[in-house]
């Protein structure tokens, strides 16, 4: 593995205070293309408002986070968004009321925004939806381009959500939970994906699914009460002592 | 705060079909006949048709915000207002010319949406509802308590606007200003609504959050929704002082806001049509619970009525007309 | 201007403030708790003060007895309100319960002109209350608006008491800030929202049983009452009740210090110490972030 020079996403001492509660302290990590770096802990352990200060929706107390060299701490969502971190929800914000062509032509749209241009279609920008169509490919969804989002598996909607954040090309995915409420048939499907999506992007994966986890990820970091404590292959954290105790050696899989 | 029934709106035709030339052709066909109509209708069915038209301006108006936009405002008639205002005070004792005037009512009320916008836009739900109607309440204190305005009784429009060959003292011209005024506002819309701004509206409108997350600086398409909004309220009240050849502070008064907000419900949220047919239904629904040859003495008390007649129909019919014609004839609206 | 002044000024503005905070309490607690915007609150403090009016020659100068006997009717109204009414709201959109609450206050105003028409009325100070005390030389400050600020005073201790010594209180505060959970825990939850909504009307009527002698009684006086209580509610944070306090408190020297240097623009005042609050702290003094 090469060293932190090829990290796409750097973190640097991010730290989250809410008045006396530590509720992220000093956590480093990176991500880099071909990866997926799992984050896991225990409830509480600070992974949401982790992901929260990395995807811009919570401002950090300390630290940094830098985007291929640029400092992109103080960039709000949509900026960072468009710089390139793409992130996908624990509960779907897919449009349900659309199809799935509409919502991926519309999260495509972000790149090419011609908010001017009222006289233009927007079903017909070409770069919209040829956006659109790459990232249903992407996900697997082309068959169900005309299908509306909200009458669709859960499974399917959770794809969608992921291929959402295709739309605008983001180097970086944060994805929150895709497994969330899967079954054994779904899970697998999605992991391909992520499997697929691997090669091109930087991906960090929060997830309470242990067995899927240490199937996909190149590496894990362990958060308990908001700090990191080990980061490494799956194999060095399956062992480390200190991640048994804090699971209490139930789901770490043997 | 409670997780609060969030803002659904009915089903709509989402992301309209790019059938921007098939959407608009009954829309065109009204316009034609009432062009063709006008020289025909005497003098108080052609004043009763431009109130209604003026007010299917206002309606429109607040479409963009609450049907397009998701957001409830409960102070657009702040603009409309502002909009009057500026039209009677700009006119001077010798008529105004109508462009100017136009540009300075629908300027003058963009700039109070900006501001109001600016930092209304910084809350969200119910905050934000009551913080448009505390500053609609504060354009109606500058109007009614000082000098401003002319207090509560108002000021008179000596001599209505012109331009050219084009004068709204003549009731029929007024009439296809007017027309021309709402096509205007209702093609505009139109295209709006299929452009991408249109399409990003409608995305925040459903899911803010994954707007964001793309990418969407959302609080600056909700900024210019509200602007554009406002200014097409101002259009509306500009032509309404145009009309009535008076104004006066109850034009921002909250019953106002109210009452357009009604219009577009009634109407049926969410779609161009609901609007206009919701100004046209209320206009109608007022005076029919105001007649005696109807309801005899509830008539004195239509207010009772009218309260009773919205409970009702936000209950059993939340789509509006437009809802209640779907449900009838499902030819589907995508 | 002179200290005595200041001080008649002073005990006005906590008396506006106070009387404020009665009637925004109830709103913020029916929002914060049941997640209802309810248009027609204003109109409760309407009724209140038309109570008193109809009331008042019964009761003569029992006024302490009037203000229980017109409390236990806006609470019974309150009560069959929400059964009647509201618990129909819960489920719909926030546009919904506006139009539908606005449709009530309509309704309420339209009842209010066929029952008691539209004049303008007064409403008698009770004897033991009327008459003013000295203060300085020159000046007075009537004992009845005293009165209003400690009667006000005490319902805000009781309410403290209430809300957090009582059991209801625990389940008021709980369902503030998880309704699930509350349900989960088998308490309810419907007869909750129902004292909770009946107290709100309770207090909003009281509110104007008790300004009823100072303010006189009018048509659309719920409106004016209404909108500012929703300045309050934004200034202070929803569904906080010590923010609707400090709000109340905030508007009440605003508003009455504003009219005495500003005459003329002092409407405006509050909302712009609302528009402060919004570029500030956007989530209300004493509100949460979401």
């Amino acid at each position: 593995m090469s060293d932190n020079a090829d990290a796409l996403l750097k973190v640097d001492g991010l730290t989250r205070r809410f008045g006396g509660l530590v509720a992220v302290g000093s956590v480093s990590l990176d991500l880099r293309v071909g990866e997926v770096h799992a984050v896991i802990g225990t409830n509480g352990a600070g992974k949401s408002t982790l992901i929260n200060m990395l995807s811009g929706e919570i401002a950090a107390s300390e630290g940094r986070i830098a985007l291929e060299r640029s400092d992109i701490t103080a960039l709000a969502q949509p900026r960072r968004a468009l710089a390139g971190v793409g992130r996908s929800y624990q509960r779907n914000t897919i449009f349900a009321e659309f199809t799935v062509l509409e919502n991926c032509r519309l999260a495509a749209q972000a790149a090419t925004p011609r908010p001017w241009a009222f006289w233009e279609s927007a079903a017909r920008c070409a770069a919209s939806n040829q956006a659109a169509h790459e990232a249903m490919e992407a996900a697997g969804l082309t068959a169900e381009a005309q299908r509306i989002a909200g009458t669709m598996s859960h499974g399917a909607k959770r794809q969608l959500e992921v291929a959402m954040c295709l739309a605008t090309r983001p180097r970086v995915l944060l994805l929150d939970e895709p497994l969330a409420g899967m079954g054994a048939e779904e899970t697998e499907r999605m992991l391909a994906l992520l499997s697929r999506l691997k090669a091109s992007h930087a991906i960090l994966l929060v997830e309470h699914d242990m067995d899927a986890v240490f199937r996909i990820a190149d590496r894990i970091t362990v958060m308990v009460n908001g700090t990191v404590i080990a980061t490494g292959a799956p194999e060095s954290i399956r062992t480390n002592p200190e991640v048994r105790t804090a699971y209490l050696g139930d789901e770490v899989p043997a | 705060m409670s997780a609060a029934a969030p803002m659904t709106s009915p089903v709509l035709p989402s992301l309209p079909a790019d059938r921007l030339t098939r959407g608009l052709l009954v829309p065109a066909a009204a316009v034609a006949v009432l062009a063709v109509a006008a020289p025909f209708l005497g003098g108080y069915a052609s004043d009763l048709v431009v109130k209604v038209m003026i007010l299917a301006i206002f309606a429109l108006s607040l479409e963009l915000l609450v049907g397009m936009t998701g957001l409830v405002s409960l102070g657009h008639a702040a603009f409309y207002g502002i909009g009057a205002y500026v039209t009677v005070l700009a006119s001077g004792d010798e008529g105004g010319n109508l462009l100017v005037l136009l540009v300075a009512s629908m300027g003058l009320a963009a700039l109070y949406a900006l501001v109001v916008g600016a930092l209304s836009l910084r809350t969200k739900g119910v905050y934000f509802i009551m913080v448009t109607l505390a500053f609609a309440q504060m354009a109606f204190f500058v109007f009614h308590d000082t000098p401003v305005g002319g207090g509560s009784d108002g000021i008179y429009l000596y001599v209505r606007p012109a331009i050219g060959p084009i004068d709204l003292e003549n009731r029929l011209t007024l009439f296809y200003v007017v027309l021309a005024a709402l096509a205007g506002t209702y093609g505009l819309l139109a295209l709006i609504r299929r452009s991408r701004f249109g399409a990003a509206l409608a995305g925040i409108r459903v899911s803010e959050q994954r707007m964001r997350a793309v990418g969407f600086p959302t609080y600056f398409y909700k900024l210019a929704a509200f602007v554009i909004a406002g200014a097409l309220a101002g259009l509306a009240g500009c032509l309404v002082a145009a009309r009535d050849g008076v104004v006066n502070p109850e034009l921002l008064a909250w019953h106002n806001s109210g009452e357009v907000l009604l219009m577009i419900i009634l109407g049926g949220l969410g779609h161009l049509r609901g609007a206009v047919l919701g100004a046209v239904a209320f206009t109608l629904l007022k005076e029919l619970l105001s007649t005696h040859a109807l309801v005899g003495p509830l008539a004195d008390h239509w207010q009772l009525s009218l309260g009773l007649v919205i409970i009702a129909f936000v209950a059993w019919l939340p789509r509006g007309l437009i809802g209640l014609v779907q449900r009838i004839s499902p030819e589907g609206s995508r | 201007m002179d200290f005595v002044s200041f001080l008649i000024q002073l005990l006005n503005a906590l008396q506006y403030g106070l009387l404020l905070f009665l009637v925004a309490s109830g709103l913020t607690l029916v929002f914060g708790i049941m997640g209802i915007i309810n248009l027609a609150h204003g109109s409760f403090y309407m009724i209140g003060a038309y109570m008193a009016f109809s009331l008042s020659p019964l009761f003569g100068d029992s006024f302490l007895l009037m203000l229980l006997a017109g409390v236990a009717l806006a609470a019974v109204l309150g009560y069959l309100l929400e059964w009647a009414f509201f618990s129909y709201l819960y489920q719909r959109d926030h546009l919904q319960q506006v139009l539908m609450t606005y449709g009530l206050i309509l309704v309420f105003e339209e009842l209010r002109s066929i029952l008691v028409g539209n004049d303008v009325h007064g409403v008698p100070v009770p004897a033991w209350l009327d008459g003013s005390f000295a203060l300085g030389g020159v000046m007075s400050y009537p004992w009845y608006r005293l009165f209003a600020s400690a009667a006000c005073i005490v319902l805000a201790i009781a309410m403290y008491a209430v809300v957090n010594r009582t059991r209801l209180g625990m389940m008021i505060r709980a369902g503030a800030s998880n309704r699930d959970m509350v349900r989960g825990l088998g308490i309810d939850i419907r007869r909750l929202y129902r004292i909770v909504f009946a107290g709100g009307v309770a207090l909003a009527a009281l509110a104007g049983m008790i300004s009823a002698p100072m303010s006189s009684v009018y048509p659309n006086m719920g409106a004016s009452v209404l909108i500012i209580c929703f300045v309050v509610v934004v200034i202070g944070g929803i569904g906080s009740i010590t923010g609707a306090l400090v709000a109340s408190l905030l508007v009440g020297f605003v508003d009455t210090f504003g009219k005495v240097f500003f005459s003329e623009i002092s409407g405006i005042g509050i909302y712009l110490l609302m528009a402060a609050v919004l570029i500030w702290r956007p989530e209300g003094l004493m509100g949460r972030k979401t």
